[in-house]
């Protein structure tokens, strides 16, 4: 669906309302509250949902392999280390730094990143042959990831006022009961015009999501595998693997040895300790 | 065509009587032609259903919609470009050429709809990214800030006032020095600027490339209705494929028209009699139908070459029923009934016919051997074509005829002074006209060799098809639409980044930008350049290539995360980054120019960087090898088609001298017929490679019918050499001459095609049968006295040659 037709909310009121609804769903169970809610509210409830059972991690660290292939099976493959600050702050989103440590060539390479909502991300590059940290101004979050088939948008931080919401249908998802989600990016330079989520009803974690381009043919599929739960609350998936259809190109992204609350603050996501990161 | 009357009122007389072994087989024809008549009804309901049928495939006929229908499996440059595509992206697209009627495009107004126009187009089917000046990532250093932004940004425009002339003069600075600019979507002298659209196409249907053009065309016409003082032009590879169903399209359209409208104006004139025009248009009507719903049971998809076999079917189907048709009213002219007038055409004619309609299968099934597919679809469909007609012309045309009223006008025996003058002539001057004739044909063989191959498949179109004026007007104004590629491996995975190979790379393109023949030349090394000047501040001391092999990885690390929607590097990097792309666009130069620039290239890569060597691809490359690699293909296939044909007319003649005479006035029609081209053109494309074949089966008519009637003469009647020459002219001089009269006109409306491969096609062919004209008027008759003057009679009186009557 166009964006243009999807019906605006103000988010104040919207956000209220949702409050409310969630406290319904709560007090009154599922079902009652789902007679009264609209598509759209539905779909933005599991949205919060979904990103209220992620709160409180702090930080993270993650390594992970980067297989990129063509449609003829040629690959290459990179490993970088992924760090992420949560920032409780609604309006804000999370910071990571990511090292890469192969190939050799771009070994100790550093990015540092401050998500944004609705404006383009703060963004660092630290280049070790060159010893300097560049800041980069970049309106494009919607740009390949470092050639591969993953969009920084798609990578990182997902908050939830980065988009509209339309609960579509419940589907199965595999051996889960999953909610069908739509969603619409709010920011305008955004490569997509929509994408569909599926979400499992029982953890909330996201299966497969489908990415619709700007004119609106299906462009890539991101289907999660490995899910596994950290400190009892948190579920990562060691799994992704992003297909394009259009291109026949893969990526598949592999995460290993998760940490949480690993101790790391706003100093360690300072631009000028690029230089000093190994 | 009166000459089988002639023949056929004296034969008619005799025919009970005649003995030996041709009456079994006049015997068989004339029972099957009574058998005809009888189930008249049932024969020609058999012909319709089964001729429905055939035509009824038809439905499964489409458009190829891929210029890589023009290359076999086994094309080495088709295979080349190919693995070269499974290493880097294939990019399929629509450039949209912008021209402001009045001064520069860096207006406010101009770059507004540009970037208008730029927007607009991510919404074109199958597109994946939409270049111009206005979204062209522009990066730039203030500090240690890099900052990566559309040249020209949406604010800028919102308000026209934030648009001042100084920042148009930075951004036109900007796109006049930027390599992957200039010469590519915006031309040196800032007047004409463009949009690439790069398309993905799944490459599952014929649809998806019209369906890519029909809305580009909607797009461009609802942008010419905005800004009128804009002139558009569409090209682009996708662009090219789409122009090829249209000229097939164009084609079927225009030219049967006109081919029927040919048959119906000779048969009236020559015929003189509406059931035999009606009939005979049925008949080629049939026939071609027939042969083109074949080919869409068969899953033939239709191409310009394989567009004009129906017109081609029509001109040589035609043929058949004429030489049935006048017989038969000959002979109820004097006084046949209209049933025995049938008997005895099909007795005359059933022979002859079989062998005319069998050499012009022959000759076009050779084509089977070309490397082109088109070409064999061509060869395939008119040999299906032309059995049907012959088919056709015995079963149908005989059962129509028995159940139409038909009116046979009494006809003054005509005048057959002229030939018989021209019969004079030759006996008088045959040794002149043997050394005349030789010499002929040595002058215009010397001008073979002249002819240069040339596949500038641009010009393949007709200006009258869209494709062509706008691509030229692209060429003119904008840049180049031939392209010469090159992949140059490095050594080991992310070896491009080692300094010594980028500093070779880079002094590849240097050497192609000084080629007179290059536009443009896209090299990761400018990129590198670029980056290497950003990160130090922009200071221009630094716009060169980085000197270690991790700055280099490191550059290419940040390149690859500024690259916006849509784009990534494996159009220019493979996967592992062992090879880059180089791509040198070209001017409007011939294929021969092309090939010198390729030998040129592959020398200095063997000379500089022989680790790299490679094989320069692309689909211009494989153009300017597809004549001469088809001419070779089509050698051996000319050369069976010759020996095949000469034995059946050894055969039909039973005579091993004289059918092995008639090589020579079969072989130098074509011969003369490319010298003459030689000399007044001088330049040919792919369809070179084939006229040889395909004239070849049709230019042998002529001479079966004048050798038969000279061996008539020899054998039935004792007639000596001179006499059996007069003999042949008085009986098929006239016919001989209106039936190469009508195929030259059938031919030569092939002139008419929006595809230049089917002018020559068609040219070339209706000078070769008007070649074989004059071979067998001058030449044959003096090579015939030649080498039989010293015999008295043929071998025995009635060998009759009944098969090649």
């Amino acid at each position: 669906m166009p964006i243009h037709l999807m019906p605006l909310h103000k988010q104040p009121t919207d956000r209220l309302a949702l409050g409310a609804a969630v406290l319904a769903a709560l007090l009154l169970g599922f079902a009652g509250a789902a007679l009264a809610e609209t598509p759209e509210e539905k779909g933005r409830a599991i949205a919060e949902e979904m990103d209220r059972r992620d709160l409180g991690f702090e930080d993270s660290y993650a390594e992970l392999k980067m297989v990129l292939s063509n449609k003829q099976g040629q690959s290459s493959t990179r490993e970088l280390r992924l760090q992420t600050l949560e920032v409780p702050a609604r309006e804000l989103g999370d910071k990571s730094l990511i090292v890469f440590d192969h190939p050799r060539d771009i070994e100790g390479t550093a990015f540092l990143s401050f998500t944004k909502i609705l404006d383009p991300d703060d963004q660092w590059l630290y280049l070790p042959a060159l010893k300097r940290v560049k800041r980069i101004s970049s309106a494009n979050k919607s740009g390949p990831f470092v050639g591969s088939e993953f969009a920084y948008e798609d990578m990182l931080s997902q908050e939830v006022d980065k988009y509209d919401y339309r609960w579509l249908r419940d589907e199965a998802c595999g051996p889960l009961s999953c909610f069908v989600v739509e969603r619409y990016p709010l920011y305008e330079n955004s490569g997509y015009t929509r994408q569909v989520v599926w979400i499992d009803q029982v953890e909330y974690r996201a299966q497969r999501v489908d990415f619709y381009d700007r004119k609106d043919s299906l462009l890539k599929t991101l289907t999660f595998g490995g899910y596994k739960q950290y400190l009892d609350q948190y579920w990562r998936a060691d799994d992704w693997y992003m297909e394009n259809h259009q291109t026949g190109k893969t990526t598949r992204l592999t995460f290993d040895n998760w940490e949480f609350r690993t101790g790391l603050d706003e100093n360690d996501f300072d631009p000028n300790r690029l230089k000093r990161l190994r | 065509m009166v000459y089988q009357g002639h023949e056929s009122g004296k034969k008619a007389s005799n025919s009970g009587k005649n003995p030996g072994n041709g009456q079994g087989r006049d015997g068989w024809v004339v029972a099957y032609a009574r058998w005809v008549i009888r189930w008249r009804w049932a024969v020609l309901l058999a012909c319709l259903l089964a001729a429905v049928a055939l035509a009824s495939g038809g439905r499964f006929l489409g458009f190829s919609t891929d210029y890589r229908v023009f290359f076999s499996e086994e094309n080495p440059q088709l295979r080349a470009f190919e693995s070269l595509q499974q290493v880097y992206t294939k990019d399929d697209n629509i450039l949209i050429v912008l021209q402001p009627a009045e001064g520069d495009v860096f207006t406010p107004k101009t770059l507004a709809a540009l970037r208008q126009l730029t927007e607009a187009s991510w919404q074109l089917p199958f597109s994946r990214r939409v270049d111009s000046l206005t979204n062209f990532q522009h990066s730039y250093a203030e500090g240690d800030d890099l900052t990566v932004e559309d040249l020209v940004p949406a604010r800028l425009l919102e308000t026209g006032a934030a648009l001042t002339p100084e920042r148009l003069e930075a951004i036109r600075a900007v796109a006049l020095e930027e390599p992957l600019l200039v010469d590519r979507l915006v031309a040196p002298d800032s007047r004409t600027t463009a949009v690439n659209v790069t398309l993905t196409l799944p490459g599952e249907n014929e649809f998806e490339v019209p369906e890519a053009m029909a809305a580009t065309r909607e797009l461009v016409a609802a942008f010419e209705a905005d800004h009128p003082d804009i002139k558009v032009a569409v090209t682009g590879l996708v662009a090219l494929n789409a122009a090829f169903s249209e000229a097939s399209l164009a084609d079927l359209t225009t030219l049967i028209p006109i081919m029927y409208g040919i048959i119906i104006a000779g048969l009236l004139i020559f015929l003189r009699s509406i059931a035999g025009t009606v009939v005979t248009l049925l008949v080629v009507g049939l026939s071609a139908a027939s042969a083109m719903g074949l080919a869409g049971w068969l899953g033939i998809q239709l191409t310009p070459p394989s567009s004009t076999a129906p017109t081609i079917i029509l001109t040589l189907a035609v043929a058949d029923s004429i030489h049935l048709l006048v017989t038969l009213l000959h002979a109820m002219g004097q006084g046949a009934d209209k049933r025995a007038a049938i008997v005895e055409s099909l007795r005359v004619n059933f022979s002859p016919v079989f062998l005319t309609s069998l050499t012009t299968a022959i000759g076009f099934l050779s084509l089977n051997f070309s490397d082109a597919p088109p070409f064999r679809d061509l060869g395939n469909m008119t040999a299906m074509g032309v059995t049907a007609a012959w088919i056709y012309s015995v079963t149908f045309l005989p059962a129509f005829l028995a159940v139409v009223p038909l009116r046979a006008r009494q006809r003054q025996s005509e005048s057959n002074d002229a030939m018989a003058r021209l019969a004079e002539f030759v006996l008088r001057r045959r040794r002149a006209l043997l050394w005349g004739m030789t010499g002929l044909v040595v002058v215009l063989a010397v001008w073979i060799p002249r002819i240069e191959l040339n596949d500038q498949f641009v010009n393949y179109f007709e200006p009258s098809i869209p494709f062509r004026a706008d691509t030229d007007f692209a060429m003119e104004n904008l840049s180049g639409i031939y392209q010469m590629e090159f992949s140059l491996p490095a050594t080991g995975t992310g070896g491009i980044s080692e300094p010594d190979y980028l500093a070779q790379v880079d002094a590849f393109s240097i050497w192609l930008r000084q080629r007179p023949e290059v536009v443009h030349v896209q090299s990761m090394t400018d990129i590198f350049r670029r980056l290497n000047k950003n990160m130090h501040g922009d200071d221009e001391a630094w716009y060169r290539l980085p000197e270690e092999r991790e700055l280099a990885a490191q550059y290419l690390l940040l390149f690859e995360m500024s690259l916006p929607y849509g784009l990534d590097l494996n159009n220019q990097i493979n996967v592992d980054k062992s090879s880059l792309r180089v791509i040198a666009t070209l001017r409007n130069i011939t294929t021969r120019q092309a090939r010198l620039l390729k030998n040129a290239a592959d020398d200095w890569v063997a000379a500089n960087m022989p680790a790299s060597a490679s094989e320069p691809t692309g689909p211009f490359v494989m153009f300017a090898y597809i004549s001469e690699r088809n001419i070779q293909s089509m050698l051996f296939g000319t050369g069976l088609a010759l020996v095949l044909i000469s034995l059946s007319l050894i055969l039909a003649l039973r005579s091993f001298k004289i059918g092995g005479l008639s090589i020579i006035p079969n072989v130098i029609p074509a011969v003369m017929a490319f010298g003459f081209w030689g000399f007044l053109v001088g330049e040919i494309g792919l369809a070179s490679s084939v006229v040889a074949a395909t004239s070849l089966g049709i230019i042998v008519d002529d001479c079966v019918h004048f050798l038969s009637k000279y061996l008539r003469a020899r054998r039935e009647k004792g007639a000596s050499p001179e006499d059996a020459v007069r003999y042949a002219f008085a009986t098929v001089g006239r016919a001989l001459w209106v039936t190469s009269a009508v195929l030259v006109a059938g031919f030569a409306t092939l002139a008419l095609s929006a595809f230049e491969l089917n002018q020559s096609l068609g040219l070339l062919t209706a000078l070769a049968i008007f070649a074989a004209l004059i071979a067998d008027f001058l030449l044959l008759p003096p090579l015939l006295l030649a080498i039989d003057k010293e015999k008295k009679h043929a071998d025995t009186p009635h060998a009759l040659a009944q098969a090649a009557d």
